[in-house]
């Protein structure tokens, strides 16, 4: 189990529980916590109600707890739009401004000690302060965030501001924290003896070499480092902050990104510029996705590299584009028309989110085919602590290029039949290389061709080159030797873990299997690691179990296979995946 | 490759037999093109033709330039993207007016707002012809030669050049298949054109628009380079349609997209700067970073 301390700040829109969360956050990154925060807006353009998310905890957390301990509300706004989303820990701790009006029932009803502090009067008290600062100090002392690194954090984020705007945040901060320690009966500001594993604000130490981003920003940069130089972009939520990311930093490293006129343009651009062999990236979510399929689909039969991430969110239409849902694998998988196979990946939390991007673009290159990547609004946009990934994110997948062609006697064949179906390619530039590639079937050369052996031929050949290739340890990561067993992918993988950790600590071996390779299916990989198992679970937070029938289309699973699964927008949470798992196991227990 | 001395328009020819109708008018958009590619001495190498879907979209492969054969009304984008990515190639995107006004219509428009080095090459005969004869967007309204609207379409025809000058087109010309010297040298000064340049080509599809074939009594060179926007608005006001020669020419390209690249340095020591803003260091004060 992974002790953990989960917190929500709420206010309406300009209070700034955001800023408050996310410097409240970086601070715990720069006591070496680990942590993350997801930020949950109404449906205002600007403005409305806003709560800022978090969970800190001593080791790696990568998802959302079951409940909270503590509930800051800066005013009380439209609370009961938050409630589904914020259940409370019994015993939780709820700070409530009383300049605010009462605590409103939604929140008062639930288990929980209230406890009044004055946030707004406080503020005003400081010359310069503001609430928020005050807010920000009570939640790290109740979160036993150390003072110093708050305070550290706070200075540099609002140097720019000046020093009178410093001190006064400093102040607030202070008052905060004090009133907090009051009120609650703490003794000591926790942060006057340190537990033993929090690092003092100012030491360096390897913990400062963690990464503090979301699944967007990190998607960006292992596309950025595994060789894409080209992006066209149409913005949606929830994937606009990888498209924004890119476009700030593609110049330097020589790329260069375009705004398109709509999903159409945007995919077509990629597919422009990686047939002038620059490898091309673009991000959407579904309706820009079910835009981009029919493209998707020349990509495919023109055997052009490019990767689309695409992060989901709730649907169909237009659904709920700010809450995230694993719900685009049908589309993603088997949307394109014909037969066109492709490759499907998807991140298993927002630490893998830069190495399966990497990744991605990588098997993109390497096997002339699209790939889409399936990220989701929760890796997308969960701010969050991570270890760096470890080693060189995956440049070693590279195009196959065709040597310069020099054989006069025969024209270059773009499409030529290999024994893994990879045919080298070329490149405008090349002289010699010259072929026009063609969504049309084809003959070798790239010709078009009605014939039933062009057809059948290349059919085969650009699944063969899918099949054939060997995907490597990245397929899947495999956690715990139970005779139970766990499959799931994307982001549920997080609470499946945790709930993975729970069973185990409660006697219940439990083997966790997350799928980065989503199609095509790796079966026999998956069927050795499922060797031995008595029954298994399949848990995906989407309404219809996408996974599990995707599976079951490809591969023998255990018997028996159960498959859990539920839509957004509220997020999967350890504690119900647990109890899943429990009801399988006592049904085992029961028929033996 | 010094392509200047040696290649002949023949020699951007491919060995494809085209799909065309005999007296299809895109046999001679074929030739004038190859004539000014040859007139430039570009290598073929250097030559990228990028086209949709539909009878006139089959050009590329009959070439012995690259090519790309797309979906239906994706030329340009995948042009743009080609260009953008690779601005030291000619890029030529092509293909009819169903493909180019109709079902890719809006990046049609964007296109001459976004002036990528690029020339956008219509083959427009007013017709559907590789869906056998359906109204497009230039038919006139009382066309009633389809099935599908045998009343005619009903709507007003679709007025490239003066779209191409509203959407901001830097170079502007209007051709005639029947006339591949004349084509030839309209598409080679496209091609040269910095920015994004449209050139409209009157293609008769002999076969759906028979009636076409009496377009060579009907066209006239009458358009001279204007470099203003508004005198060449006035130009179209008498244009029966028929008109040929460069309608307009931006004397200074409008702004090309800025190109932001940083000269090639040490990729992996950007990228390693790339990789340190994430760090929790960062957060500390040692600056560069805004929450
Ligand atoms: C998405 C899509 N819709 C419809 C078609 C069918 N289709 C093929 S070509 C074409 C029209 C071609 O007309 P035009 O672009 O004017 O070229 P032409 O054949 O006259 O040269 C259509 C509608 C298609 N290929 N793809
Ligand atoms: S149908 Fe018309 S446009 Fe198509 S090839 Fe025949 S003549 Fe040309």
């Amino acid at each position: 189990m992974t002790p953990s301390f989960s917190l929500a700040l709420t206010g309406s829109g300009g209070a700034g529980v955001m800023t408050a969360g996310q410097l409240l956050l970086d601070a715990a990154a720069l006591a070496g916590r680990y942590g993350l925060m997801a930020r949950s807006f109404g449906p205002q353009i600007r403005g409305g109600e806003a709560a800022a998310l978090l969970r800190l905890a001593r080791r790696p957390v990568e998802c959302p707890d079951d409940d909270y301990d503590l509930l800051v509300a800066l005013d009380w706004g439209n609370i009961e739009r938050f409630a589904d989303e914020l259940p409370l820990a019994a015993g939780a701790v709820i700070i409530a401004d009383p300049g605010q009006g009462g605590v409103p029932e939604v929140i008062a009803t639930q288990a929980g000690r209230i406890h009044e502090i004055a946030i707004s009067q406080l503020a005003r008290d400081i010359p310069g302060g503001r609430p928020n600062m005050v807010a920000l100090g009570i939640a790290a002392a109740l979160a036993d965030v150390p003072g110093g690194a708050v305070e550290t954090r706070v200075r540099q984020a609002l140097a720019r501001h000046g020093d009178e705007s410093v001190a006064a945040a400093i102040a607030c901060l202070a008052a905060g924290r004090a009133a907090a320690l009051e009120v609650t009966g703490h003794g000591d500001p926790p942060s006057a003896a340190p537990s033993e594993d929090t690092v003092d604000a100012g030491a360096p130490g390897p913990h400062l070499d963690r990464w503090v981003l979301n699944g967007n920003e990190a998607t960006g940069f292992g596309a950025l480092a595994a060789g894409v130089r080209f992006c066209a972009a149409y913005p949606i939520t929830p994937a606009t902050e990888i498209l924004e990311w890119l476009a700030g930093r593609l110049p330097r490293v020589g790329g260069r990104l375009v705004q398109a006129e709509d999903e159409l343009a945007s995919i077509n651009m990629c597919i422009g510029a990686s047939f002038g062999g620059v490898p091309a990236l673009t991000a959407t979510a579904g309706p820009g996705l079910s835009l981009m399929i029919e493209s998707l689909g020349l990509a495919v039969a023109a055997e052009v590299p490019l990767v689309v991430a695409n992060v989901m969110r709730g649907g169909p239409s237009t659904g709920i584009p700010t809450k995230s849902e694993q719900t685009d694998l049908n589309i993603a998988v088997y949307g394109l028309h014909g037969e066109a196979p492709h490759v499907v990946v998807a991140p298993t939390g927002v630490g893998d989110c830069a190495p399966t991007a990497a990744w991605a673009v990588s098997l993109a290159e390497t096997l002339q085919t699209p790939v889409i990547l399936l990220s989701d609004q929760a890796l997308g946009q969960t701010r969050t602590i991570v270890d760096p990934p470890g080693g060189e994110l995956a440049r070693a997948g590279r195009r196959r290029y065709v040597a310069r062609h020099d054989d006069s006697t025969e024209t270059y064949r773009r499409y030529a039949m290999t024994a893994d179906g990879i045919s080298p390619m070329s490149c405008p530039g090349l002289p010699g290389g010259q072929y026009t590639a063609d969504g049309l079937t084809h003959t070798e050369h790239g010709i078009p061709s009605t014939r039933a052996e062009d057809h059948v031929g290349q059919l085969d050949k650009r699944r063969r080159k899918l099949e054939e290739y060997d995907y490597g340890p990245l397929w899947g990561d495999l956690h715990g030797a139970g005779d139970i067993a766990v499959i799931t992918w994307g982001s549920a993988t997080q609470p499946v873990r945790e709930a993975c950790q729970r069973a185990e600590a409660c006697g219940l071996a439990v083997r966790l299997v997350a799928l980065r390779l989503l199609s095509p299916v790796p079966a026999s990989e998956l069927e050795a690691a499922l060797g031995g198992v008595r029954a298994c679970l399949v848990v995906e937070h989407n309404h219809s179990g996408q996974l599990y029938r995707h599976l079951r289309a490809w591969t023998e699973l255990p018997h028996p296979t159960l498959a859990w699964h539920r839509p957004g927008p509220l997020p999967l949470r350890p504690g119900e995946i647990l109890g899943a798992l429990q009801g399988l196991h006592a049904q085992l227990e029961a028929a033996a | 490759m010094s392509a200047a001395a040696v290649l002949k328009p023949k020699d951007y020819k491919s060995a494809t037999r085209p799909v065309w109708c005999p007296g299809c008018g895109d046999f001679g958009v074929l030739n004038a093109l190859t004539k000014a590619l040859a007139g430039l001495g570009l290598a073929p190498e250097q030559v990228a033709v990028i086209s949709g879907i539909g009878c006139s979209s089959r050009l590329p492969a009959y070439t012995s330039v690259y090519g790309f054969h797309g979906v239906h009304g994706r030329a340009l984008p995948v042009a743009t993207g080609l260009a953008v990515a690779r601005p030291e190639l000619t890029v030529i995107a092509t293909g009819g007016d169903g493909d180019g006004f109709s079902i890719g219509g809006n990046h049609f428009l964007h296109a001459c707002r976004r002036n990528a080095n690029l020339t956008y090459l219509i083959m427009d005969n007013a017709v559907y012809g590789m869906t056998k004869g359906q109204a497009s967007p230039t038919s006139a309204p009382d066309w009633a030669g389809s099935k599908l609207t045998p009343n005619g379409p009903g709507i007003a025809a679709f007025r490239p050049l003066e779209i191409a000058l509203s959407a901001g087109a830097g170079f502007i010309a209007r051709g005639f298949s029947g006339d591949p010297n004349g084509l030839a040298r309209q598409l080679a000064e496209a091609i040269s054109y910095p920015g994004f340049a449209f050139l409209q080509v009157l293609s008769p599809c002999i076969t759906y628009r028979p009636e076409q074939m009496e377009y060579k009594a009907l066209v006239s060179a009458g358009f001279e380079p204007l470099a203003d926007r508004n005198e060449a608005f006035r130009r179209l006001l008498t244009d029966d349609g028929f008109t040929t020669g460069v309608l307009f020419r931006a004397p200074v390209a409008a702004p090309a997209p800025a190109d932001a690249r940083q000269a090639a340095g040490d990729e992996a020591a950007a990228l390693d700067a790339l990789a340190r803003e994430f760090t929790a260091a960062r957060l500390r004060g040692d600056g560069g970073y805004e929450p």
